[in-house]
């Protein structure tokens, strides 16, 4: 059961262009900032919205020209979508219903699922007194109780608070590893997608920017907004040897290359001094300082300079340095922290 | 309270019930119970309940898939027949029920038709009633589902189709379901406008004792000779409205 | 919702009853020999010829102006009742003119200016072939007769009586207008109805007389109203009716003399 899709979706000023290619058991997640077009692209291949061209194979059968319900495709929809006046365990016999099956038998169906995500107990109850992670799992239930060939996930821990996201999060990512078909969620959440999928597609502006293993994307970000989310200061420049000349800076790296690279590194591989340092010349330039903000138990600290910069120190060395904007510091960067990949 | 708001508000609102109190204050009390067993007024009264109720069964029949049309298609001209179904709104009953008879008369369009092929006319007959209720009324209900179809959450229809559900049973299981409360009170304002409903039945159907003579009959050719029978009528049509309503309200319109 | 519901319900309910109560003509407020208006209240049946008298009566006074309200006497009684400002009132039964005298004296005494006799009207080319009376009692033929309440009605109960003579009819319209649409429309094969609302058909429905017409022959009173501050353009107007000319107007309508 696997999926091969090119999706193209025409619209005013937006255009979707997006190939896709996802193995049995596997967990893809779409991961892009907002309108990015990750939900368009799912909207596509439920049939819910319409392709201005591209195909989608599931199995080796067309099913782009099928209406959504012929396509067998599960959807947990981001507020999931339960239906008010059903109960959880009608929801979830509702697609096995809708497919001929009897309704003892659906119901039959439906109970096991129920069972299966823990929520046996709630149902006869109405998902207007389901809690938001009860929910979830109900509209996960009901997207597999039509034994989906393909089953997609729009923002789905996006309702839920912080506390209960932690646990329903490996929750979810058991419930897909259960899952034998090929599975797409979309998120805009790096973390969801780095704990839930088994590869990453970053879309940007409606087309693929990157796809790899979460730990390769990471690693190796190949755009700003990558960068961003996995916490990377990230520079494209020339690389000779073990050095990459992004501007007027020449970076040491661990890597020797030749031609366009890519060269990345984590704020907490940036130094800062107040007077030039001794020794280790390599990896330094002045910069100054643009601003500064709380980052987890550290100070992040933005700084512009000849390449625009972020660092992060310890409050008590942000203390003896005395860092103020618009001041002037001597910023160094560790060669053995420093990546450099083709670009 | 603002007074620009509470001023007006309590002029209209004296204004739609003073009305009904001149009703109460000049109605015949000691002659009521003997008024209201009178054949005529039990007849007329139920009549008009059977055949507002029907009517009102058959606005939903027909009414439900026509809004349905209006909300959630694209057909063409569809903006002209939303119009075209509110004319009955705003013509005049008794325009609508010469209309009906120029179209289901016995020398009607369609009418004659159905009289040389079947011998049925419908003028004159209980079913006229109830078309021409059907007639006026319908608007009330089309508007009124029309309205909980486009502020229902379409989004609930597309995650019934992913899950495998055809267009009719995505209409069935879950969109009607939903707007079940617009449709209620849809209905329920069908029902009070057949209830009322004058111009049109007496001008398609006529006005026949226990056939075509509903309560408004019975009230405007009463109020010709005996005014305080027309009272007593309008009482009995308004307490008995006031009753079903009430009651509908409490069990199906929620605190809608 | 439900609440402005139910006040909908109430309105409907109490819609014919407010429609019936709310026509009123201007006060008069005339100085004889200067001009001045002139309200009548008249008949339905009598829209045409009044509505020709009242021209001539224009002219004769210069500057005088005739404003009328045409309507079923029952309600045009009960409006003058009410104190609707009326100069004359013109029925088309003793029965209404009685609710009035019965309120109120009037300035001048009713008198009968008019008869009027039933016919039998059926649609152009008569389907059914009624011949007499004694055809609609014919199950098979559709009849449409006025209900007892209005004057029409009452005629037509008096003539089958007369005649002793059962008609089940398919309706009791409202007024004798309704009862001959349904003629025109084709929709009943017969109705009885006044000569005059045959002849005012202009063809589109023929009249055949029938005896015992005779029997319910409808008196038209006129009389001035006590009310009124123009009594005596009022008297001039009743005059003007009960007179010659007037008579002429209303023979050629279709009425009879008294």
């Amino acid at each position: 059961m696997s999926l091969r899709a090119h999706l193209v979706v025409e619209r005013p000023a937006f255009r979707l262009d997006a190939e896709l290619d996802v193995p049995d058991g596997e967990v893809v997640a779409l991961l892009g900032p907002n309108g990015a077009g990750k939900t368009t692209a799912l909207r596509g291949l439920a049939g819910l919205t319409p392709l201005s061209g591209g195909r989608i194979v599931l199995d080796g059968a067309e099913v782009h020209h099928l209406p959504p319900e012929h396509r067998r495709i599960g959807v947990v929809f981001q507020d999931y979508l339960l239906f008010p006046h059903l109960t959880a365990l009608d929801n979830v016999a509702f697609g096995p219903r809708c497919q001929g099956v009897g309704r003892a038998a659906a119901r039959r169906i439906a109970a096991g699922l129920l069972e299966r995500v823990g929520l046996a107990d709630f149902a006869g109850v109405r998902p207007g007194r389901l809690s938001g992670g009860q929910a979830q799992r109900v509209a996960l239930a009901r997207a597999l109780a039509v034994r989906p060939r393909l089953l997609l996930l729009d923002e789905p821990l996006a309702a839920l608070d912080a506390h209960t996201r932690l646990e329903i999060r490996s929750e979810l990512r058991r419930h897909l590893a259960g899952f034998d078909g090929a599975t797409i969620l979309v998120t805009h959440d790096p973390l969801d997608a780095m704990v839930l999928a088994d590869r990453l597609v970053v879309v940007e502006n409606g087309a693929v920017v990157q796809t790899g293993a979460p730990a390769e994307i990471a690693r190796r970000p190949r755009t700003d907004y990558v960068a961003r989310l996995v916490g990377l200061n990230l520079y494209r420049g020339e690389a000779d040897g073990t050095h990459v000349t992004v501007g007027d800076v020449r970076l040491s790296s661990a890597e020797r290359l030749k031609g366009p690279a890519f060269v990345a590194f984590p704020p907490s591989a940036v130094a800062l001094y107040r007077t030039r340092p001794d020794g280790s010349p390599r990896n330094l330039w002045k910069a100054v300082i643009d601003g500064i903000e709380r980052h987890g138990d550290n100070v992040r600290v933005h700084l512009d300079g000849p390449i625009p910069l972020a660092a992060d120190v310890t409050p008590s060395a942000a203390a003896d340095l005395d860092l103020v904007p618009g001041q002037e510091v001597w910023a160094a960067v560790k060669a053995t922290e420093t990546h450099a990949y083709p670009a | 309270m603002p007074w620009a708001l509470l001023v007006p508000a309590l002029a209209g609102l004296a204004f739609l019930v003073l009305p009904l109190a001149g009703l109460l204050v000049r109605a015949p009390w000691p002659a009521l119970p003997q008024r209201l067993a009178e054949p005529r007024v039990i007849e007329a009264l139920r009549l008009s309940l059977v055949t507002a109720t029907v009517a009102t069964v058959i606005c939903l029949l027909l009414g439900v898939p026509l809004a349905w049309l209006l909300a959630r298609t694209d057909l063409p001209g569809r903006r002209l027949l939303r119009a075209l179904v509110t004319v009955p709104l705003v013509l005049p009953p008794v325009v609508g029920g010469v209309a009906l008879l120029l179209v289901l008369g016995r020398r009607g369009l369609a009418g004659r038709w159905l009289y040389d092929a079947f011998g049925v006319s419908l003028p004159f007959t209980t079913t006229g009633v109830v078309l021409a209720e059907a007639f006026v009324a319908m608007p009330f209900l089309v508007i009124a589902v029309e309205g909980a179809l486009r502020a229902a959450d379409q989004r609930y229809e597309e995650a019934a189709a992913t899950l495998g559900a055809s267009r009719w049973t995505v209409f069935r299981r879950v969109t009607l379901p939903m707007i079940a409360p617009g449709v209620m009170a849809g209905a329920v304002l069908c029902w009070a406008r057949a209830l009322g409903e004058f111009g049109a039945t007496i001008t398609f159907a006529g006005n026949f004792p226990g056939r075509t003579q509903t309560m408004p009959l019975a009230v405007y050719l009463a109020l010709e000779t005996d005014p305080d029978a027309a009272i007593v009528l309008s009482l009995v049509l308004l307490a008995v409205s006031v009753i079903v309503l009430a009651a509908l309200r409490d069990r199906w319109v929620g605190s809608a | 919702m439900l609440k402005r519901l139910s006040l909908a319900a109430v309105l409907a309910s109490v819609s014919c009853l407010a429609a019936c109560g709310s026509s009123t003509g201007p006060a008069a407020t005339a100085t004889p020999g200067e001009g001045g208006s002139l309200t009548v209240f008249a008949a339905a049946s009598l829209t045409g010829t009044f509505t020709e008298l009242g021209r001539r009566f224009e002219s004769a006074h210069a500057g005088t102006k005739v404003t009328f309200n045409f309507g079923s006497s029952a309600t045009l009684a009960q409006q003058i009742t009410q104190g609707a400002p009326a100069d004359v009132f013109a029925a088309a039964s003793p029965a209404t003119m009685k609710t009035v005298t019965d309120a109120g004296p009037t300035a001048s005494a009713p008198a009968v200016f008019a008869r009027n006799t039933l016919q039998i009207a059926v649609p152009a080319g008569n389907p059914a072939k009624v011949e007499s009376l004694k055809d609609l009692t014919d199950p098979k033929v559709k009849v449409a007769l006025c209900a007892e309440q209005v004057p029409c009605g009452a005629a037509a109960v008096k003539a089958l009586d007369a005649a002793g003579l059962k008609v089940t009819p398919v309706t009791l319209e409202q007024d004798v207008k309704a009862t001959l649409t349904k003629v025109e429309l084709g929709e009943v094969d017969a109705a009885l109805v006044y000569r005059t609302d045959v002849i005012a058909s202009a063809g589109k429905v023929t009249g055949i007389d029938f005896p015992e017409a005779a029997q319910a022959v409808n008196d038209y009173p006129i009389a001035a109203l006590g009310t009124a501050p123009a009594s005596d353009l009022a008297k001039g107007f009743v005059d003007l009716v009960l007179s010659r000319r007037g008579r002429d107007v209303l023979t050629k309508a279709g009425f009879q003399a008294p």
